[in-house]
């Protein structure tokens, strides 16, 4: 990056709409000039729980959509899971409710200069990105597949609109209430072989990161992933996100996730390196 | 023209340097500028305080490194940094070409480790002071935390003052996490320190109940936020009681300008902004300004004024 953070701003932002879509909620924020700069992959971080919260760190959320343009100005859509303190009180926040929101940070997802044949994995809500970035690389003539997987029906997230923008979609739960029963990676190997697929992008679990990773070495394709690690602050300055990942020239360094990432090249990232620092890292 | 804002002095001075504004970044809370730059103009604030640098690169402890808490946060980063050679190359050239004051925080593991950082600062022109961070609670072993041990912490200031010489502002960074805090301000004042920098986060600990096993990879953690702020109130209480001449950078969950004032009245020349830069990216700024109101409202006419204020009432 030639400059940190170099697109965010840090406003209050009125949310416009809040729905519940199956497991997650949908919701909708008039965010103004920090729309125009956000690109799929891209993420904000809010502050959460009112003034006199005992919560002091922001919450980071990958954005699903943004528009720059329409009624209410650049809006920034996002995808939430309600299942810690902070995102419980987001998505209980009601229409024309006020939030503060950094954005949009972090890294994006890379756009092909050549029309190739893209596969795009989402766990859980971690499809939400995917879908604008199905639509971005649809218009530069690219071959678009999407698989989704979740555990159980009610956490895939795939509204109609955007199945629109891909060729296939495939999906896989766990318990098999919906699509093909088992994980993502059982799919993962026949699709590329049918799709003939160049690039996977996928944003999901650590842990879906890094088998999508080995499938994508075995079958010699790019893979480019949004990584989820906890952060304190989204902006570069906590430490706390960093993960073991490969330099240019080889090093493997702790790499914060926040402004290094969170999109990465698969194939750098040091995987399953959680609780441990990965042997050679600079500085251990 | 405005006639308060005329006559209101917002200087505050540790050692022989002035800086035109009392309120600081606390070291480990602003990496080394560049990330905050793109939300105020550093110049705005007194200086940017670096991480704390250490001689070598250090990778820092495995994740997960950080747990919120109640008001507040555990961290474990075992300060992640680049060493000093890379740190002088790129950080230090990019603050000063961006106007920033900076006092340059570093960290050893031997008193030797500091008096070679020393001797490597000393030669570096347009700083502004030396943080001597002796107080980390996220070093591989405790034992290593000079701030506990009143011999240890004189050595490390006594080498920093010998290596550094008379220019340079030292100040010297406490933990809380001792029985007589006095006592060892009382050591490292005599062993050279301009100021002191009080206070460094509490050693503290959290236990994820689901997986039964500490939050943290790093087992226990730096405890820090507005949970930790009547910690730096008292601490920063006692040492100016007992030393009102040596001045004091106030740190410890302040999150705005009431929470700064109060450190100043408790006896801090500064204040330090750590944890909520993370809530905030520009709660510097808002701090600052909100301080300044505070100030004029309750009839100061400099910050200086209002330093100690609560020890004569």
């Amino acid at each position: 990056m030639t400059a940190i953070n170099r697109r965010a701003t840090q406003s209050d932002v009125e949310i416009i709409s809040n729905k519940k879509v199956g497991a997650y909620h949908h919701m909708v924020f008039a965010a103004g000039a920090m729309a125009a700069y956000a690109k799929p992959g891209n993420f904000v971080a809010i502050s959460v729980g009112g003034p006199s919260s005992s919560m002091i760190l922001r919450r980071a959320f990958a954005i699903y959509r943004a528009s720059d343009r329409g009624q209410y100005g650049g809006t920034i859509e996002l995808v939430v899971a309600p299942h810690g303190q902070g995102s419980r009180w987001l998505t209980s926040l009601d229409i024309h409710d006020r939030v503060n929101m950094v954005g949009p940070l972090g890294t994006h997802f890379g756009i092909p200069t050549e029309p190739v044949s893209a596969l795009l994995v989402g766990g859980g809500y971690g499809s939400a990105p995917l879908f604008g970035l199905a639509e971005i690389l649809k218009e530069r003539g690219c071959r678009v597949d999407m698989l989704l997987g979740a555990s159980v029906a009610g956490k895939i997230y795939a509204p109609l609109e955007g199945k629109r923008s891909v060729n296939s979609l495939t999906i896989t739960t766990e318990d098999g209430s919906t699509g093909l029963s088992g994980k993502v990676t059982d799919v993962l190997p026949s699709l590329i072989e049918k799709n003939r697929t160049e690039i996977i992008y996928s944003c999901g679990p650590m842990g879906m990161l890094a088998a999508v990773q080995e499938v994508s070495q075995k079958f010699d394709t790019l893979h480019q992933c949004a990584v989820e690690e906890s952060m304190a602050c989204g902006i570069g300055i906590c430490m706390t996100c960093v993960l073991p990942v490969r330099d240019e020239s080889g090093v493997i360094k702790m790499t914060r996730s926040c402004i290094d990432g969170p999109v990465m090249d698969g194939e750098r990232v040091i995987w399953n390196s959680h609780r441990r620092i990965p042997e050679g890292t600079w500085g251990a | 023209m405005n006639h308060d804002f005329q006559s209101f002095d917002f200087r505050c001075k540790f050692g022989s340097k002035y800086f035109p504004y009392p309120i600081f970044t606390a070291s480990g809370c602003a990496s080394s500028g560049k990330e905050l730059s793109q939300f105020f103009p550093l110049n705005e604030i007194g200086a940017v305080v670096t991480n704390s640098i250490a001689l070598k690169p250090r990778s820092g402890r495995a994740t997960p490194s950080m747990a919120e808490t109640p008001s507040g946060m555990l961290n474990s980063i075992g300060l992640q940094g680049p060493g000093i050679d890379q740190f002088l190359e790129d950080d230090i050239p990019w603050l000063l070409s961006h106007n920033s004051r900076v006092v340059v925080s570093i960290s050893g593991e031997t008193v030797e480790e500091y008096a070679s950082l020393a001797r490597r600062l000393r030669v570096v022109p347009g700083l502004s002071g030396i943080e001597v961070n002796i107080s980390c609670p996220n070093v591989e072993n405790r034992g290593m935390v000079f701030a506990c041990d009143p011999v240890a912490s004189r050595a490390v200031v006594e080498a920093v003052r010998r290596n550094i010489g008379g220019e340079l502002p030292i100040i010297v960074k406490l933990s809380p996490d001792v029985t007589d805090i006095v006592a060892i301000a009382g050591e490292v004042i005599s062993a050279g320190a301009d100021g002191l920098a009080l206070i460094n986060t509490l050693l503290g600990m959290a236990i994820d109940i689901d997986a039964q096993r500490p939050k943290l990879a790093g087992k226990t953690g730096g405890l820090s936020g507005p949970a930790i702020r009547p910690v730096a109130v008292r601490a920063i209480y006692q040492v100016h009681a007992a030393f009102r001449n040596t001045p004091i950078l106030g740190m410890g969950g302040v999150t705005n300008g009431r929470d700064a004032l109060e450190l100043i009245m408790a006896g801090a020349s500064a204040v330090s902004i750590g944890t909520a830069n993370f809530g905030n990216p520009s709660a510097p700024i808002k701090v600052k300004e909100e301080l300044e109101v505070l100030l004029k409202e309750r009839g100061f006419n400099s910050v200086n004024d209002a330093v100690g204020v609560a020890h004569e009432k």
